[in-house]
C-alpha cells in the first residue's frame, strides 16, 4: 500500500473525510491554546468536569428540537456556563473547594443529561451525544466549529497578557490592573465554547481530549507560552489527521481513534520529551542526535 | 492622620474570623516601616488590604489619591508559580505595565530599561533564562528588578527575604535603603528582628491587634514582644481547644 493510498487518498476520495479533517483543523486551532492555558492554570480536571456539564444542556436541546445542531449547542453552552458559575458561587459561599463543587455538579449534570436523552431518544441518540461523530459533521457544524475557533483566537489575543500574568502571579495582576476575575470568567466562557465545538465532533465525553492531551504533551517540549499553544494546536491537528486515517484504514470509531492518537503522542512525550520527561529525569546525560 | 497611607479602625476577616482587628495608624510619606509579629498575626493580610487585594470588613484604608500605578507590590514567593514557562526578561518587563497596559508593545527603549534593571540587581545577561531555572535568591532579584521598573512612590514588600541567601538579602536591603533615601515610602513584612532593628527606622508590631507602631527602638521592647507572643499563644490554644472539641 503506497503512502498516497494510506495517508492522502481517503481525504481526496471522500467529502466526509475532508470535512472531518477540516473540523479537526478548526478544533485544533481553538482547543490547542485553550488547553495550554487550562494546563498552566492547573485546571486540567476542571476542563474534564466542564465537558460533562454540557451534557444536560445538549440533552434539553435534543428534547426540544431533536438532533438539531443549534439547539444542542445553545443548550450546552447555557448549561455549561451555568454549572461553571454555580460551582464558583458554591465554593465562595461555602467551605467546599472549587474542584470538589465542580465535581459534584458535573456528576449531577452527567446523570441528568443521560436521563433526559433516554426519556425520549434511543440508545443511538444517546451514543451520538456522548461520543459524537466527526464523520457526520456537515457544513453547518463545520461553520460553527470554525467560528468558535476564530472567536477563541481573537478573544485570547485580547486577554493574552493578563491571562498569562494571572496564571503565574495573580497578586501582581490584581495590584496593577485589578479585575483578575474578569479574565477568569472570559476564559471559562472560551473553555465552554470550545467544548461545545468539540462535542459536535467527539461527543461530550471526549471533547476535552483534544484540548488536554495535546496541551499536556506540549508541556514536555516547549518552554514559552506562545510555543506551547502553537505546538499544542499542531499536535491536536496531527492527532486528528492520523486518528482519522487509523479509523478509516482499520474500520474503527473515529472519536476514540483521534483521542487515542493524541494519547500516544502524550505517552511518547512523557518518556522522551525535552523538559521534565522520564528520559530527562532518569537519564540526564543521554542526548538524541537529529 | 495625614500620612501617605492612613488606616482607620481597620478589621479584615476570613470567613468572619478577624485576621486584623481594629488597627489604626498612619504611614508617613518617605517612611521605611517593617511590619512584624508572630505567625498568623495578620501581617500579609494587612499589606494585601493596603494594596487593595483584600477588602476591609470594617474601617478603611485611605490612600489619598494614590492610584494602582503609584503602589508597587511584591507578593510572597509562595503566591507565584515558579514553574511557569516565562523567561526572566519577560517577567521583569511586567514592571512596565503602567506604560504598556493590556495590549501595548514594549519598545526597544523599554527592553533597554529591563536590561538596566537586571544589571542593577546583579543579573546581567540572565534575560533569556527561564524563571524555573533560578534559585530562590535569583528569583527574588528578578522581582526586585520588576519593582525598579514600576518606579512607584509607595512600595509594599511581603516577606522579601524569606528563604533567601545572606548575600542576596544584603544586596536587596541596599536597594530598599536606596529607595528610602530617594524619598519613597517602603513597607515590608519581616521576621528577622535584628534586621528590623538595624535597617528599619519604623516598626508596626501586629498580633491581629496593634501592639505598637512608631520608632523601632520604642516598639520592639521585650514587653511588647512578650505581649505579642502571649496573644499568639492564645490563638493556638483556642485553635487546639476547638480542634479537641471537633474530634
Amino acid at each position: 500500500m503506497s503512502l498516497y493510498a494510506t495517508a492522502i487518498a481517503p481525504f481526496a476520495d471522500y467529502g466526509f473525510m475532508r470535512r472531518a479533517l477540516v473540523a479537526c483543523l478548526a478544533l485544533a486551532l481553538g482547543s490547542g491554546p485553550i488547553g495550554t492555558f487550562l494546563v498552566l492554570r492547573r485546571m486540567s480536571l476542571m476542563g474534564d468536569a466542564m465537558s460533562h456539564a454540557i451534557l444536560p444542556g445538549a440533552a434539553i436541546g435534543f428534547l426540544v428540537a431533536g438532533l438539531s445542531l443549534w439547539a444542542m449547542s445553545v443548550g450546552g453552552l447555557v448549561v455549561g456556563l451555568a454549572v461553571a458559575l454555580l460551582a464558583g458561587i458554591v465554593s465562595r459561599a461555602t467551605s467546599l473547594r472549587e474542584d470538589a463543587s465542580l465535581a459534584g455538579f458535573y456528576l449531577i449534570s452527567l446523570a441528568l443529561g443521560v436521563l433526559i436523552v433516554s426519556t425520549r431518544g434511543s440508545n443511538v441518540d444517546l451514543l451520538h451525544v456522548l461520543f459524537g461523530s466527526i464523520l457526520s459533521v456537515d457544513d453547518q457544524a463545520l461553520l460553527l466549529v470554525a467560528s468558535i475557533s476564530t472567536l477563541s483566537l481573537v478573544a485570547l489575543a485580547f486577554i493574552y497578557r493578563p491571562l498569562v500574568v494571572e496564571c503565574f502571579d495573580p497578586g501582581f495582576l490584581r495590584a496593577v490592573a485589578g479585575r483578575g476575575s474578569l479574565y477568569h470568567v472570559v476564559f471559562l466562557v472560551l473553555v465552554v465554547l470550545n467544548l461545545v465545538a468539540g462535542f459536535q465532533a467527539l461527543g461530550t465525553l471526549m471533547a476535552v481530549g483534544l484540548m488536554m492531551l495535546p496541551a499536556a504533551a506540549a508541556r514536555f517540549w516547549a518552554s514559552a507560552v506562545w510555543s506551547l499553544a502553537a505546538l499544542s494546536a499542531f499536535i491536536a491537528f496531527v492527532s486528528g489527521w492520523a486518528g482519522l486515517l487509523v479509523s478509516y484504514n482499520f474500520n474503527l470509531p473515529s472519536g476514540p481513534a483521534i483521542i487515542l492518537t493524541a494519547g500516544a503522542v502524550y505517552s511518547f512525550s512523557i518518556v522522551f520529551g525535552r523538559h521534565g520527561s522520564l528520559r530527562n529525569r532518569y537519564f540526564p546525560g543521554a542526548h538524541f542526535h537529529n | 492622620m495625614c500620612g501617605v497611607i492612613d488606616i482607620a479602625d481597620l478589621t479584615v476577616a476570613y470567613d468572619r474570623r478577624p485576621a486584623v482587628h481594629h488597627v489604626s495608624g498612619s504611614f508617613a510619606r518617605g517612611s521605611l516601616t517593617a511590619i512584624v509579629g508572630p505567625n498568623g498575626a495578620g501581617k500579609s493580610t494587612l499589606i494585601k488590604t493596603i494594596v487593595g487585594l483584600m477588602h476591609p470588613s470594617t474601617g478603611r484604608v485611605e490612600r489619598h489619591g494614590l492610584g494602582r500605578r503609584d503602589i508597587a507590590y511584591l507578593p510572597q514567593q509562595a503566591d507565584i508559580d515558579r514553574s511557569f514557562p516565562i523567561n526572566v526578561a519577560d517577567t521583569v518587563a511586567l514592571g512596565l505595565w503602567n506604560e504598556t497596559g493590556l495590549w501595548g508593545a514594549i519598545k526597544p527603549k523599554g527592553w533597554n530599561r529591563v536590561a538596566d534593571a537586571l544589571a542593577h540587581v546583579g543579573l546581567e545577561g540572565f534575560g533569556h533564562h527561564p524563571i524555573a531555572a533560578l534559585s530562590a535568591g535569583q528569583f527574588q532579584r528578578v522581582l526586585f528588578a520588576r519593582l525598579l521598573l514600576q518606579d512607584a512612590p509607595v512600595i509594599l514588600l511581603d516577606e522579601p527575604f524569606a528563604a533567601i541567601d545572606e548575600r542576596t538579602t544584603a544586596d536587596l536591603l541596599a536597594i530598599i535603603q536606596h529607595w528610602h533615601e530617594a524619598g519613597r515610602t517602603v513597607i515590608a513584612v519581616l521576621h528577622d528582628m535584628e534586621q528590623v532593628r538595624h535597617h528599619f527606622p519604623q516598626t508596626l508590631l501586629l498580633a491581629r491587634e496593634l501592639i505598637g507602631w512608631g520608632p523601632t527602638s520604642q516598639v520592639l521592647t521585650d514587653d511588647a514582644l512578650r505581649r505579642a507572643r502571649a496573644l499568639a499563644q492564645g490563638w493556638t490554644n483556642n485553635h487546639n481547644h476547638l480542634a479537641g472539641h471537633a474530634a
